[in-house]
């Protein structure tokens, strides 16, 4: 099966904290990769390697045979336009309103007549439901349209790849099963590969064709979801079934606590 | 030691502070160009810099016009020179309370609404949003809004001076009794569209220049959280107007040597 990114001995550290240390990854053209793991072990480092937004220290970023971290600007920029990404936070454009937050990276890239742009961007309004929004600005939408109205504008271009920077943290159950209908759809109707980064085990497991669990510094169990839910390893374990104890520490590192305690000096 | 080891620290945030302003200077101003070509992006930022700038610019050149006309009066009176009121007016605020109250005024307002702007994007992952999407940032936003102060600058305070000297009129003439012609006679003859009207414009494009910068960047270089853009903020009219009142002093004793 063809490779669409691939991430080779990437190391990384935010100054003296190892968050990558040989990191190997490959997610497949026209697939649907789901990375999980802890919150602050690198998972949305990782999406910005693989839109050249951070350099890693060491390693290769590949996407669609490029490697990433050898891209001048122009280069770069070139080939975001052929990536689409969904923030956490929608990071819609507050003084633009729906239509034109999706309308904003055609605009921007092509020549096209408004005519067509109008029925570009109603066409993705339709996929995600919200054509009847197109007025509205992002103050006034519900998290769940936001998101939304962000995956919109993340396809307007049809990339070849998707990313999705935890596209259900803070959606009630509603919203969350609209976002993975629709991630599932919009993956299969434009053939794009789509990279999820979340913590949401179940909704994860639900439309991943390949699972990554990150922790320690790199990919410590990937597979199909059928195969994570069935696996013995403990760490797989412990995050599926969401288990405060296991080998994934609980506390942040920290100095023996009866030393800390007495302490003299802090007192 | 720690009194050193913070100056230490001080020094190195403020040279790495300085270096980052101005590689910033140098992005915004090769994006200039973009500008010209797209100029309909800065033609709007005209109206949030300069437009809604302009009620604070009209009030306040209007009450200093009108105070400028009260104590130069009382002052004249007593040397029988009320005559040259206009000429005390009109010099005062082309050489130097036109450019230099507008750029005060100008960085509260639009510097502060510039810098706060800017930071909320980068902190609501906007301006991360337009990069992902491979739209520059220094050019799509950022550029825009420093080319808009450039300009909406030196007209602002082509516009406090005019109707500050109105407002000296008004006073001057209206309730002390000056002579109407006289008022604009003095003026007429004492002001050199050189000495005074162009080193006044001069000066606000200085002030609109570095305001502006200040601005930009500092809401660019915001720590991404509430209390990061309202430091921000702050700093923005604290550095723009130090800048303001140091280069006026600069500038003065090139010009009036």
């Amino acid at each position: 099966m063809e490779t669409l990114i691939e991430l080779s001995d990437v190391r990384f550290a935010y100054g003296q904290r190892r968050i990558f240390d040989n990191l190997n990854l490959s997610v497949p053209r026209g697939k649907v990769g789901v990375i999980v793991g802890p919150s602050g072990c690198g998972k949305s480092t990782l999406l910005n390697f693989i839109g050249g937004r951070i350099m890693p220290d060491a390693g290769k970023v590949e996407v669609d045979g490029i490697d990433v971290t050898k891209l001048n600007r122009q280069q770069l920029y070139k080939l975001r336009k052929s990536m689409g990404m969904m923030f956490q936070n929608s990071a819609l454009l507050t003084d633009l309103n729906v239509f034109d937050n999706v309308a904003f990276p055609v605009r921007e890239h092509t020549e096209l007549d408004e005519r067509l742009i109008r029925h570009l961007v109603l066409l993705k309004l339709q996929m995600v439901g919200l054509r009847g929004a197109r007025d509205l600005r992002p103050a006034e939408l519900s998290g769940g349209m936001a998101r939304r109205v962000a995956l919109a504008r993340a396809i307007a271009l049809d990339p070849m790849l998707v990313m999705y920077d935890e596209p259900f943290t803070g959606l009630d159950p509603i919203s969350k099963g609209v976002i993975v209908k629709l991630i599932h759809e919009i993956g299969d109707a434009l053939e794009m590969t789509s990279l999820v980064v979340t913590h949401d085990v179940s909704e994860g497991l639900s439309i991943a064709d390949r699972v990554f669990l990150l922790g320690d510094g790199k990919v410590i169990a990937q597979g199909t979801p059928q195969e994570m839910q069935e696996t013995d390893v403990p760490e797989v374990r412990q995050f599926i079934d969401g288990a405060p104890d296991g080998p994934v520490g609980y506390h942040y590192p920290a100095p023996d606590y009866l030393a800390d305690l007495s302490d003299q000096e802090n007192l | 030691m720690n009194a050193l080891q913070s100056l230490g620290g001080w020094t190195l945030d403020s040279v790495q502070r300085w270096g980052r302003a101005a590689v910033f200077l140098g992005q915004i101003l090769l994006n200039i160009p973009s500008v010209i070509v797209r100029f309909r992006l800065a033609v709007v930022q005209v109206f949030s810099v300069g437009v809604l700038t302009l009620i604070i610019i009209l009030v306040s050149g209007l009450f200093v016009g009108m105070v400028l006309g009260l104590q130069g009066y009382n002052t004249l009176v007593d040397f029988g020179a009320e005559s040259s009121l206009g000429l005390v007016v009109a010099l005062s605020l082309t050489r130097e309370l036109g450019p230099v109250l507008t750029a005060l005024l100008f960085a509260g307002r639009a510097g502060s609404a510039l810098t706060a702007e800017i930071g909320l994007m980068k902190a609501t992952e906007q301006l991360a949003a337009m990069e992902m999407m491979a739209v520059d940032p220094v050019s799509r936003v950022i550029a825009p809004r420093f080319v808009a102060g450039f300009l909406s600058m030196p007209l602002l305070a082509a516009l406090f001076t005019a109707i500050g000297i109105w407002g000296g009129h008004l006073v001057g003439v209206g309730v002390l009794g000056v002579d109407s012609g006289q008022y604009w006679t003095a003026m007429q003859n004492g002001v050199d569209v050189y000495d005074d009207v162009l080193n006044g414009v001069i000066k606000s494009v200085v002030f609109g220049f570095v305001v502006t910068w200040i601005a930009v960047f500092e809401g660019h270089d915001a720590t991404p959280t509430s209390e990061g853009v309202s430091r921000a903020t702050t700093r923005t009219v604290v550095n723009a107007s130090l800048a303001v009142l140091g280069l006026d002093f600069v500038l003065t004793s090139l010009m009036f040597d």
